[in-house]
């Protein structure tokens, strides 16, 4: 769906596509730097020690999400300079993006790039002979790894509306939800293999940031009706 | 391994002209001529533009109905005006480059994940004659650093004798030289990467049709390449071409001299175009003085131009006054051809006909493109493959290279739209490439991998 997403909306113009490029490139930028933090914390630390490697690896991954968040935050002061720039370029006074659609661009590159890290190695070994779960794990898994990374990357995609949102109005408090909201799903992760825990809270903060994220774009339940029964 | 926009055919925007102008300054007569006809016709097709009113037209200015040409607009409206359509059609350029670049890293890519032959080591270039089975570390980075020495003295000795070649007009012998390494590339290498397809899928292929196949396809691309041919086919051989070496290169440089060299390599670049001295830069003055194509040279261009006079049948006028030169390539290669490089593209430029037609009316141009060097696509590959090569982390790194070089792409265009003149394109999308490549394979590899056996997500 997210490569769906990208072919009908993003593919024609070419401003978004460099805006998504360079979102990957940021969300990138942020992974390795966690990592390095990650790496510096295990090499420094006791590799047999169990409980420390996986608090190790918690606090890991909760660096990383507020790395991600602060990104998106300096992702989005990028673009408020290169929108500046681009309405002073453009012929008629107003810039030919806007900064919602930036923010939409922004998140879905986000997303696509996290999605990607997280899916890519598990799609070619699922490419390669094997069976699933065979030492007692879930035989679930790239199920679940299917569907846990469509809803992030749609989470992304919402949390970059609602962060740049929230950037552009001053509203603090949406901002802390995002970042609230991020901490809540990759924590909810770690009840895997125990996915009841961890799809369906995911799913409802979907849905929750989905319809927050439509009503601040303009949207409201008529323009839904209309949308749906076809009329114009 | 410059890139360089077009400004050659000033009609038809108004930041052509003013390079042109620029070009002005130093190259005596010929475009200077150029330039005050030039100046009328952009600031006709400026006017245009701003009627156009979006700024998102395409930039196809085939509109040829510049009927009202004799508009004149103050020049120091007009200067404004050039730098945003400039800047405004930047984004589109870039696409323009990221199409093909994409291409072929993907291409490099399948064939390394698929095909084992170019993973295997299997000897190595006379270029690159130290070993890198060593016992110790320290004689393997000197391995490589002797390596990579040479092999930068084999591309600059052949980048001066090629320039030095174009500056005393001994055409005719590039040009031969040119033909030969294309004949070569398209022919042998297709046939060896055919066959370990083959072989690799298991399809048997009886050899009158392998020959039927390679000689059309080989055909085809020397016309396309050397001579006329439809936009995209010439792409599409650029591409394969690129890939094609890249591949070799690939196969045939041992582990970390190829690292050391895509390093020098952008290190040389960057001296060789920006350094008055330069042999790069030398070409790229030399061409735009005498105001000529640069040959069937080594150039990706994004667009055709088929520029009909400025009231100027001769072809001077669309003289590709700046190109981006990736003489360098012409150093690499196995054995015997000369210079071979990877390019032979002659940009699509150089096919312009020179028709008689001389009114105005007639400007039948389509967008001008960006132009890169073929030799910049092959180290952009030649990075990418490698990462997919011999990376562990497999995609994640790939897909980490790629992105870090798109962006230093970006970057580098972003960078010729202010500058306006030929730059090297090599060194920030290599240096990224090679941050990208070592940080991830070494830091990002673990943690991925730590996270995806758990199962979590961040």
């Amino acid at each position: 769906p997210a490569l769906g997403l990208f072919l009908f909306t993003i593919a024609r113009d070419p401003l978004r596509i460099i805006i998504l490029i360079a979102g990957a490139f940021f969300w990138l930028v942020s992974l390795l730097l966690s990592s390095l933090i990650w790496f510096i914390a295990v090499k420094a630390s006791d590799p047999q020690d169990e409980p420390l490697q996986k608090g190790l690896l918690i606090f890991g991954v909760m660096f990383s999400v507020l790395l991600q968040e602060a990104f998106r935050f300096l992702y989005y002061k990028l673009l408020r300079k290169a929108i500046e720039g681009l309405v002073a370029l453009s012929e008629d006074g107003c810039s030919p993006i806007s900064i919602q659609q930036m923010a939409y661009v922004a998140g879905v590159g986000f997303g696509l790039m996290s999605g990607a890290f997280s899916m890519i190695n598990l799609l070619a070994d699922a490419l390669g002979p094997g069976t699933v779960g065979i030492h007692g794990d879930s035989q679930l898994y790239f199920l679940t790894s299917a569907f846990m990374t469509m809803v992030l990357i749609f989470l992304h995609t919402f949390w970059g509306i609602l962060f740049f949102h929230g950037c552009e109005h001053r509203h603090w408090w949406e901002i802390m939800a995002v970042v609230v909201m991020h901490l809540a799903v990759s924590g909810s992760t770690f009840c895997n293999p125990l996915y009841v825990g961890s799809l369906v809270p995911s799913y409802l903060l979907m849905a929750t940031a989905a319809a927050w994220a439509y009503v601040l774009s303009g949207g409201s339940a008529q323009n839904l009706r209309r949308f749906l029964l076809c009329k114009s | 391994m410059i890139t360089f926009m077009n400004n050659s055919d000033s009609e038809e925007e108004p930041c052509n002209e003013r390079t042109s102008l620029m070009s002005a300054e130093s190259p005596p007569v010929p475009s200077y001529q150029d330039g005050p006809q030039a100046s009328e016709a952009g600031e006709v097709q400026g006017h245009r533009k701003r009627r156009a009113g979006s700024s998102r037209s395409p930039n196809n200015v085939t509109d040829g109905d510049v009927s009202d040409s004799g508009v004149p607009v103050r020049e120091s409206a007009l200067e404004n005006e050039e730098e945003e359509l400039t800047l405004k059609y930047g984004a589109k350029h870039v696409i323009m480059l990221f199409v093909p670049v994409t291409l072929c890293m993907i291409v490099v890519v399948a064939t390394i994940k698929s095909v084992r032959f170019y993973t295997e080591k299997n000897g190595q270039l006379i270029y690159t004659p130290f070993t890198e089975d060593t016992p110790s570390v320290g004689q393997r980075l000197l391995n490589s650093v002797l390596n990579t020495i040479i092999m930068i003295s084999v591309i600059v000795v052949m980048t001066v004798f090629l320039v030095l070649l174009y500056k005393y007009r001994c055409y005719k012998f590039i040009h031969g030289w040119l033909i030969l390494s294309s004949l070569m590339l398209l022919f042998l290498f297709t046939y060896i990467y055919l066959g370990e397809v083959l072989k690799t899928y298991n399809v048997a292929m009886d050899y009158p049709t392998l020959f039927l196949v390679i000689w059309n396809f080989g055909a085809v691309g020397m016309i396309c390449i050397h001579w006329k041919g439809p936009l995209q086919l010439q792409q599409a051989y650029l591409i394969m071409i690129s890939a094609l070496m890249a591949l070799v290169f690939i196969k045939y440089l041992p582990e970390w001299s190829a690292w050391v060299i895509l390093g020098a390599i952008s290190i040389y670049d960057l001296m060789a175009v920006l350094c008055p001295k330069g042999p790069l830069r030398m070409l790229v003055e030399t061409a735009q003085e005498r105001n000529e194509p640069i040959f069937p040279a080594l150039i990706y261009s994004s667009a055709m131009i088929w520029t009909v006079g400025m009231a100027k049948p001769d072809t001077a006028a669309r003289g590709p006054s700046q190109q981006m030169w990736d003489a360098a390539e012409d150093g690499r290669e196995d054995h015997r051809s000369p210079s071979h490089a990877d390019s032979q593209m002659s940009e699509t430029r150089s096919p312009v006909p020179s028709r008689p037609i001389t009114s105005f009316e007639e400007l039948e141009e389509e967008e001008r493109g960006v132009k890169l060097g073929l030799g910049d696509f092959i180290f952009y590959s030649v990075l990418v493959g490698k990462a997919a090569a011999t990376a562990s982390g497999d995609w994640n790194t790939t897909l980490a290279c790629f992105v870090a070089i798109l962006i230093g792409l970006c970057l580098t265009l972003l960078l010729l739209a202010v500058f306006k003149k030929a730059l090297p394109a090599l060194p920030i999308s290599i240096t990224f490439g090679l941050v990208f490549y070592f940080s991830t394979d070494n830091l990002v590899r673990p943690f991925m991998d730590t996270l995806a056996s758990h199962q979590l997500y961040i």
